[in-house]
């Protein structure tokens, strides 16, 4: 045989060499379903602009298998994102009161408390 | 750092990621489940009556566009890491859709 090139392997997997690494991909692409949800949010008022019609049949697609399917993996990784969010938040922001830094749990529970109080006001008016 | 956009970048990448951190999850679990199960059934009347009031507006703004701002750059990042360079390409595919969704979403609101 002639010329073997070396090719570099796996430049593209390198990710999953270690278990820290795959989780820092699943972390980074949360946001790539955060992005297809505002997608969807998009078409859902596309859909309600153009009146009562078509945002029933958005609905009803919405409640279709594939789109719970897919919002369900949506769920999944936003969950994510906000648990990984919420606890890089100290880290990224340290914060200091009166000459004392800020516990980093305080930080993050904050946050968990907020994530509660918006999920259940937006719970709250979406039911009535 | 005068004529950096970065801070530009920066700001709605980092609202972007705690609005999807805090709002995200319930509005999916609204519209992907508890819709399908019969829980809730945002009739029209009434979405059409919120996205119809100022504020209204400015909270549907703020729920898709900073998160999808944030999700196009993190992807941005992202796109490099696995390999597939940071070029125009990847620029334009990232902050490209997100500015489509933006647009969309922006003149939709104007005409509800």
């Amino acid at each position: 045989m002639s010329r073997r090139p070396y090719v570099r392997a796996g430049k593209r997997l390198w990710w999953l060499g270690h278990r820290r690494y795959v989780f820092y991909m699943v972390r980074e692409l949360t946001s790539l379903f955060i992005g297809l949800y505002c997608a969807l949010l998009t078409l859902g008022l596309v859909r309600l602009a153009q009146g009562k019609p078509q945002w029933e049949s958005f609905l009803a697609a919405a409640s279709s298998v594939p789109g719970v399917v897919f919002q369900l993996v949506c769920l999944a990784f936003a969950v994510y994102h906000s648990v990984t969010w919420f606890a890089l938040t100290p880290k990224a922001m340290p914060l200091i009161v009166r000459g004392e830094p800020v516990p980093g749990n305080a930080i993050v529970g904050a946050h968990y408390a907020a994530w509660i109080l918006v999920s259940l006001v937006v719970l709250v008016a979406a039911w009535i | 750092m005068a004529g950096s956009s970065k801070p530009l970048l920066w700001l709605p990448f980092a609202a972007g990621g705690l609005v999807a951190a805090l709002v995200t999850p319930v509005l999916i679990l609204i519209s992907g489940f508890l819709l399908p199960l019969g829980v809730f059934h945002l009739p029209y009347e009434k979405m059409a009556t919120f996205a119809h009031n100022p504020v209204g507006k400015v909270i549907l703004l703020g729920v898709v566009a900073l998160p999808a701002w944030h999700a196009a750059h993190r992807m941005r990042t992202t796109a490099h890491d696995l390999g597939l360079g940071s070029g125009p390409l990847v620029k334009t595919a990232c902050y490209g859709s997100a500015t489509v969704l933006i647009l969309v979403t922006t003149s939709v609101l104007l005409v509800l």
